[in-house]
Formats: C-alpha cells, sequence, structure tokens
C-alpha cells in the first residue's frame, strides 16, 4: 500500500498490523539525543518536517560528496530505546508515523491509538535497501552537536519499504509474539 | 600493513561471511510462505547480495571493531596498533565504518571510529612467523540485548551447573525479543569473572556456524539450546517464525570456586567478521578466525 507523507489522520486510522507499506515524501532520522532534544527543549526548527509526518530512528552512514550529503547505508535503530519519549514527541509534533525495528511499548503504543498513529517496522540490518529508497537528503540539523549517527536527517524517500505491527486500533505484533514466546519459555524452563 | 587492515575492514563491513548467508538462507526456507519473517529474511539476502557487490557497509551499524591480532615475537605492538587506528580512520573515510565513538560524558562524536578502548584490541603472541588479524564488527542494537547472570539465579530457577547455564540462555534470548535484529548468533562464556566471560561469549562468536564444539558435553548443550531457542517462536526480526537463533557457540573458562557466570552474547543476523593472513609474500584474506580453527583442534589450543 502506498502511503504519502504528510499524511492524514483517516488513512493512519484504516491501517491495520501486517500491512505492507511504500512510503513516499519526507521522512526524518532522530533517535537517543533528537528525542531527547525534542522532548527536553522542544525546538521548533524540526516541526515542519514532522507534522503529520514521520519520525525514522535511524543513525546512517553517510558520505560528503562536494557540499551535498549522499546516504550510503541507513537501516533502523532499535527503536524501544525511544519509549520514554515517543508519545510526547508524537503529541507535541503531531507525528503520525514511527519508523524503526524491535516495536515499541504501551506508552507509545496507546499513543497511537488516541492520537492517530501508527509504528512501521523495518528490517533491521538491511541498510542498503533502506538507503536505495532514499532519493535525496534534503537537510541536515544538530549535525556538529549530535554527530552524524544522531543527527536529524531529513531525507526523501521514494518506495520506503515497511511492515505495520503497531495500529491505531491498539494492536501490537510485538505484545503477541511476547505473549507466546513466553509461555514458550514457561515449558522450556519447566523441561 | 596498514592497506591489508584497511581491505580487512572493507571486507567485513560489506560482505557476510558465506556460513551466515547459507544459514540465512535455509531459515527462509522454513518460514511459512507470504509471512513477514520470510519476506525480511528474503530483503536481508538481497540486502547482502547490494551491499557487496556496491562495496557499501551492509548494516548502517558498524558496531563495535573487536580485532583478536596474533603476532611473531619480533612484531612491537605499538606499531601494530598504530597501523590498525590509521586503516579504521581511512575506513570511516571511505564510509565503511560509521563513526561509532562517541564520549559518554561530552556527547561528542570523534568521528573517526579511534577513542578511548576504541577500537578494541587484543594481542597474542606466537611462534609462527605471518601475522593474523580478526575482526568482529557487532551492532549495538545486539549488543544492548547481551546479558550476563550470575548463578545461582533464584528467579529462574537456575543452578549451578549446565541446566543452569540453559536456562538462562533461553531467558536472555527470550528478553531481546525482536530488538536485536535476529536470527542471531548465540555467544555464551561460562565461568570466568565478569569481565572475562563476557569476553569468552564474544570470542565465541568467531566460531564458524556449521562447526561443531571440541568438547562433547558443551556440543550437546549447544544443539540442544539452537533447538529451544528456536521454540520460542520470536522469529526472525520478532515477527514470529521458524528461526530465532542460527546457532548456539559456548566455551568456558576456570572460575573462582564463589563465583559462576554465564555470559550470553547476542549477535545480530548481521555476523560480520573478516580475517587476513599477513606475510612477506603479501596477504591473504579468509572467513575463518584463528578462534574458529583452534576451537574445533583443541590440541593446538591457544591458551
Amino acid at each position: 500500500m502506498r502511503i504519502d507523507i504528510p499524511v492524514s489522520e483517516e488513512t493512519i486510522r484504516s491501517l491495520k498490523v501486517g500491512d505492507e507499506v511504500e512510503l513516499y515524501g519526507t521522512i526524518v532520522t532522530a533517535r537517543d539525543a533528537g528525542h531527547k532534544l525534542m522532548v527536553e527543549e522542544r525546538p521548533k526548527f524540526i516541526e515542519p518536517f514532522i507534522k503529520d509526518g514521520a519520525i525514522y530512528h535511524c543513525g546512517p552512514v553517510m558520505k560528503k560528496r562536494g557540499k551535498k550529503w549522499q546516504v550510503v547505508a541507513a537501516g533502523p535503530t532499535t527503536s524501544i530505546r525511544e519509549e520514554p519519549y515517543e508519545a510526547k514527541v508524537m503529541e507535541d509534533y503531531g507525528v503520525r508515523v514511527v519508523i524503526g525495528k524491535g516495536g515499541m511499548g504501551k506508552d507509545t503504543l496507546a499513543a497511537c491509538k488516541r492520537l492517530g498513529g501508527v509504528y512501521l517496522h523495518a528490517v533491521g540490518g538491511a541498510a542498503i535497501l533502506a538507503a536505495d529508497a532514499i532519493t535525496q537528503i534534503k537537510d541536515v540539523f544538530m549535525l556538529d552537536e549530535f554527530g552524524v549517527p544522531e543527527a536529524f536527517w531529513i531525507c526523501e524517500v521514494s518506495g520506503f519499504k515497511a511492515v505495520v505491527t503497531m495500529d491505531a486500533k491498539g494492536r501490537s505484533l510485538h505484545k503477541k509474539v511476547l505473549t507466546r514466546s513466553k509461555k514458550q519459555l514457561k515449558s522450556q524452563l519447566g523441561d | 600493513m596498514r592497506h591489508h587492515f584497511l581491505e580487512l575492514i572493507r571486507r567485513a563491513a560489506t560482505v557476510l561471511p558465506a556460513d551466515v548467508t547459507a544459514a540465512l538462507r535455509s531459515a527462509a526456507k522454513r518460514e511459512a510462505p507470504g509471512s513477514a519473517a520470510k519476506a525480511a529474511l528474503s530483503d536481508v539476502l538481497r540486502n547482502c547480495e547490494l551491499a557487496a557487490s556496491s562495496s557499501r557497509p551492509l548494516c548502517q551499524d558498524t558496531g563495535t571493531n573487536l580485532w583478536q591480532v596474533y603476532l611473531p615475537q619480533s612484531f612491537s605492538q605499538v606499531k601494530v596498533k598504530s597501523e590498525i587506528l590509521a586503516a579504521t580512520k581511512a575506513a570511516t573515510k571511505k564510509a565503511y565504518l560509521r563513526p561509532n565513538a562517541v564520549d559518554p560524558v561530552t556527547g561528542q562524536n570523534t568521528g573517526d571510529n579511534t577513542g578511548i578502548g576504541a577500537p578494541v584490541v587484543h594481542f597474542h603472541e606466537w611462534t609462527r612467523k605471518a601475522v593474523v588479524a580478526d575482526l568482529l564488527l557487532k551492532g549495538g542494537g545486539s549488543e544492548n540485548v547481551s546479558a550476563l547472570y550470575a548463578l545461582p539465579h533464584q528467579g529462574l530457577g537456575a543452578g549451578r551447573d549446565l541446566e543452569g547455564v540453559r536456562k538462562v540462555v533461553l531467558d536472555a534470548v527470550f528478553n531481546a525479543q525482536g530488538k536485536g535484529c535476529g536470527p542471531a548468533v548465540i555467544g555464551v562464556g561460562i565461568g570466568g569473572d565478569r569481565a572475562t566471560s563476557m569476553l569468552e561469549a564474544k570470542e565465541q562468536l568467531f566460531r564458524l556456524l556449521n562447526d561443531k564444539n571440541a568438547d562433547p558435553t558443551l556440543a550437546k548443550l549447544e544443539r540442544k539450546l539452537l533447538k529451544q531457542c528456536n521454540a520460542l517462536e520470536i522469529g526472525p526480526m520478532g515477527f514470529g517464525g521458524a528461526t530465532t537463533v542460527l546457532g548456539v557457540k559456548i566455551g568456558k573458562r576456570h572460575r573462582l570456586p564463589a563465583s559462576y557466570f554465564v555470559a550470553v552474547a547476542y549477535l545480530c543476523w548481521a555476523a560480520r567478521r573478516a580475517s587476513v593472513t599477513i606475510t612477506g609474500k603479501g596477504a591473504s584474506f579468509s572467513e575463518e578466525s584463528e578462534i574458529a580453527k583452534t576451537q574445533i583442534q583443541p590440541k593446538k589450543g591457544r591458551r
């Protein structure tokens, strides 16, 4: 399913766990330092890029060719580290799509339900596929302060693939897998 | 030596070892048609083909660079270390490595992957005339879900024996869920102290997936844990599915009577390792490390 960003609340609420999507438009990388900054200082510069938009948990490998940045490798990083911040970031900035890997916790899931948001899982480690879907680096913020992996990279994407694993109805694939594997673990420990 | 080390880094970052690729291929066959797990594995395999053919890092997190370097008696560690640092800086400039060394106090990234304790280099002197360097790149996501247990562990009912080891390894893999980019390779270090048990666990990650532990008791436990980890059905990426781990590799070190540590080193599917042998005639590269060789040939043990 094709999703254009910025995206409407209605479109997001129509997505369900298991849907495969392809993103077109602008996505913004943000990870640990970026989330901390957004919650503690609420900077305005990032707002126009993520309102009704997408945050991508990613610390890319970048290369500078002349004055232009080129993306070399850009797979997702583990999302759960942003769990203490994400719900507030979604609410404060109007973020509708959070992309990463490994899934997120109950606060983010509740925020998806309440605000009309969705969590998309990209394939962890598949950095070349992700990089090749980024057609252009439009801008970068906090590069000097945070360094390459932690900076906000404003990326134009075309056909960026991901799977819905947490939806606006409050369903989570991660919760389901956790419950099932817990049952399996219990039986193995009693073995 | 510098350019050989640079080439070693390039290979480690851009080419997935053949044994890992083969394991991922057979894992992809086991997953249900149309499942997210199968799609993820086929994306992973395609990603690696593209990375190798274009000499780009197959994962953006080029991780902790763990070096094991074997030197003839006349070689200077200081000089070889400075060659490794120079190669590391050059590899970062060429974007084979992401700048990954961050000062935990100031938050500053050094920008070139060198810093206090970075990269991690262990030297070993030996009687051979060649220099051998083995390199493992271990991503941060997988490092974050690695774990250290002190037995007994009451909550898990894990005592100070191999049955206790089995229980805590399963617990660690369960706790990792999809956060460490599975299917994983699990390195286990039994014994030692808090530092060396984890070192042992990480050294196990240098082994080839299809090898067999020289210790029959540990070999049996490896096979059992492989089966039981996969029975958790966490699956690739935590999507649910048949393959949660690709291999379990277990090593041991003598412990104090008072201590019984079990370190579990979780390595993502991007199990990036490479090896170079440098002699007067030049360099030859391989995917089989010295640790891999000694583990299956105990008589030539390195310790």
